[in-house]
């Protein structure tokens, strides 16, 4: 079988010309980082900072020496200690999208409650192609102060799948490895089941906030995700290859950081490019040329030996339609192609602010119908079926041949029932619902019968004493599902 | 003087820099009523730039050019009125990015599209301390404060700059609008704010409502409301 050619939108030598283009930026303008420890951490290390400007110019060596530093992939496990899958390489795995702050069923939308994010995790758990969850919907109940690790907490409860996160604060990160440490039983930075988001403020700033947590994460041997989001002509330039630029810029100024902290601290390249929307000022994830600059930046990653990362395979439509199909199918297909390790987004509606776990279960059967198309064609004497097709010969039956028993289940991407492929009667007969209906039958189901596997009863008790630690230190007394112990 | 103004309020539509401050210098040598200027010039310029933006016509980057031509003639315009006493008649909005938030963008689109609806517009930045925010409202003494926060972690700082305001006994004097990518009408109501808009084009309406339907404060209308 012909390996998949990954998808390419960058010869060789446009690479070369953006890396060069990228360490120019870093070395004559630099970067902002609003943060004092970072300032001085990074002058020490050999950046020109102007601590008056929070200005850090870095010059060509730091860079390549970091970038020198990076594990080209690492071991994901999950929460009870199951090697899950290594980050990097030619596999892509997709991950329910995060950061949303609404749940929607149907067309009603809400701000997204404690349940919800239960609901996601246990949706997530029961849905093979989508073999990573997240902290997908912030918990209304939470006060802000411990939003993030809430949020955690809820996902590691309900699912052992391993999880994409993020910390909204610096106190954040450590109450989140806190949690780590009792739901896994494994020590900080071992055998890890959680990547964190770090994010950069386009273009080219860090807030104390994300510099903190870079470089606290790298010394905890923490897998950090750079999530840079060019914003083309609003914070990037408006043109694809000046975009590419700035991230390109903001991620090795990132690397920088968590290496020159902790050498061989795993990252990962990733991003979260939108198009900028020049009517109403909205930031389209889905747009298709945000697509091509995931790509193109992924090919950026690749490059330097990376993991890759990227926001695909979601929508900014309002409910489940037809573009909320389309653009999914579209970006998670291309961003597939260009082999991006993992493909964030499953499940999100409208910018990324919304979460449907009614999307999620469409949106896993087009992970599934990716995943097949990436395994291509294979060619053997045992699939080519030269003596079958001889031995049939012309009006051959093929159904009840042995061979097709053997091979259907692997040749063939069996989709779920919310894939319609019934004949009209049989629609017709089943109430001829759309998919958006299906999926809510779908979702129901899973909700009714499927059952995570749970924590083991000892870690369970240590995670949520280490939950209540951070309630009681907050002043917060009780929170939906943090057991009394 | 037709003619001029109308090549100003071409230059504004177009946000020909050059242009519209070389025009703007000419009327006022040539002595032409400062008003007039900002209000059939300049106002409504902005004004149909924002109806050709609400119609689909007109894109983001032009409008937000023309606001800053805009602001840079009114800047011209501004001592002629004071010369004769006047100031200017539009309503006041500070507007600002609260501290430790670095993201402006959003902010600056509504401080443009405010701009066209004929506010007047202080834009005090990103990363604004509280202390910054209240010393502004102080004296400045604007109708109306925007408070900008797009990060989950930086929208508590809303909290605080309405916890300043209150403090220094300002809450009374000014109303508080406050918007971002994780705000909510919740988060609003539970801060204490006044209003809260999901969007640029609803913040305006959201201002206007707060003034009382119209950005002008009283005076002359000439298409600024």
């Amino acid at each position: 079988m012909a390996e998949m050619e990954g998808l390419r939108v960058l010869s060789e030598s446009e690479i070369a010309e953006i890396h060069e283009a990228a360490l120019a930026v870093l070395a004559e303008c630099g970067v902002f980082v609003d943060s004092p420890r970072a300032l001085e951490h990074l002058a020490a290390k050999g950046a020109t900072v102007d601590s008056a400007t929070g200005r850090v110019r870095i010059p060509p060596a730091l860079v390549e020496g970091a970038l020198g530093g990076c594990p080209s992939w690492f071991t994901l496990y999950d929460r009870d200690g199951g090697e899950a899958f290594r980050v990097g390489g030619r596999e892509i795995h997709f991950a329910t999208g995060s950061c949303a702050i609404r749940y929607q069923e149907g067309r009603e939308v809400r701000p997204s409650l404690a349940e919800d994010l239960v609901r996601l995790a246990v949706v997530t758990d029961a849905l093979p192609q989508v073999e990573v969850q997240s902290t997908a919907v912030v918990a209304g109940e939470a006060p802000k102060t411990l939003a993030d690790t809430y949020r955690l907490y809820l996902v590691l409860k309900h699912s052992p799948k391993p999880v994409i996160t993020g910390a909204f604060s610096e106190k954040g990160l450590f109450d989140m490895m806190a949690l780590l440490g009792a739901a896994t039983g494994s020590r900080t930075g071992e055998a890890p089941c959680a990547i964190f988001d770090v994010c950069p403020s386009p273009p080219l700033k860090w807030t104390a906030i994300s510099a903190a947590n870079v470089m606290d994460a790298a010394a905890a041997r923490l897998p950090v995700e750079f999530v840079s989001m060019p914003m083309p002509g609003a914070a990037s330039p408006v043109t694809l290859a000046g975009s590419v630029v700035v991230h390109t810029a903001e991620t090795l100024s990132g690397i920088v950081l968590a290496q020159t902290v902790r050498r061989g601290a795993p990252v990962v390249w990733g991003g979260a490019p939108v198009g900028f929307d020049m009517r109403y000022g909205t930031t389209p994830l889905s747009a298709v040329e945000a697509t091509l600059i995931a790509v193109a930046t992924a090919q950026m990653g690749k490059h330097y030996g990376l993991p890759t990362h990227t926001y695909a395979a979601l929508s900014d439509a309002k409910v489940l339609d037809a573009q909320a199909g389309a653009e999914t199918a579209l970006s998670g297909a291309l961003a597939a192609l260009a082999r991006i390790n993992l493909i964030a987004g499953v499940g999100a509606l409208d910018f990324v602010g919304t979460q449907s776990s009614e999307k999620l279960v469409l949106d896993a059967e087009v992970c599934g119908m990716i995943q097949r198309a990436l395994r291509g064609v294979e060619v053997s004497p045992e699939t080519l079926a030269r003596d079958l097709i001889k031995g049939l010969g012309p009006g051959g039956d093929y159904l009840s041949q042995k061979h097709t028993r053997g091979h259907f289940r692997s040749e063939t991407c069996v989709p779920g029932l919310v894939i319609d492929r019934l004949d009209r009667k049989g629609w017709e007969g089943k109430g001829g619902l759309d998919a958006s209906a299906r999926a809510k039958e779908r979702v129901a189901a899973i909700l009714a019968d499927h059952r995570p596997r749970t924590l083991e009863p000892e870690r369970a008790g240590k995670l949520d004493a280490a939950m209540r630690r951070v309630m009681a230190y907050a002043g917060c007394e009780s929170l939906p599902f943090v057991g009394e112990g | 003087m037709e003619d001029d103004l109308k090549s100003l309020h071409e230059a504004v539509l177009v946000a020909d820099e050059d242009a519209a401050l070389k025009e703007t210098r000419r009327l006022l040598e040539a002595g032409a009523d400062p008003r007039t200027i900002l209000e059939t010039g300049l106002a409504a310029a902005m004004f149909e730039l924002g109806q050709r933006w609400n119609r689909g016509e007109a894109f983001l980057p032009e409008v937000v050019a023309a606001a800053d031509v805009f602001r840079l003639c009114g800047e011209l315009v501004e001592p002629a009125l004071a010369a004769r006493g006047e100031k200017q008649a539009r309503h006041l909005m500070v507007i600002g990015t609260v501290k430790g938030d670095l993201h402006d963008l959003g902010k600056n689109i509504v401080a443009a599209l405010l701009r066209t609806a004929g506010f007047e517009v202080r834009d005090l930045g990103k990363d604004v301390s509280a202390e910054r925010f209240v010393e502004a409202v102080r004296e400045l003494r604007p109708k109306i404060l925007g408070l900008s926060a797009l990060l989950t972690t930086t929208m508590l700082e809303q909290k605080t700059v309405i916890e300043a305001l209150a403090g220094a006994g300002l809450r009374p004097a000014v109303k508080v609008i406050v918007g971002g990518a994780p705000v909510t009408a919740q988060w609003a109501r539970e801060i204490g704010a006044d209003a809260y808009a999901a969007n640029a084009p609803q913040a305006i309406e959201v201002a206007l409502g707060l003034v009382g339907g119209a950005a002008s404060g009283g005076g002359g209308g000439g298409g600024g409301g």
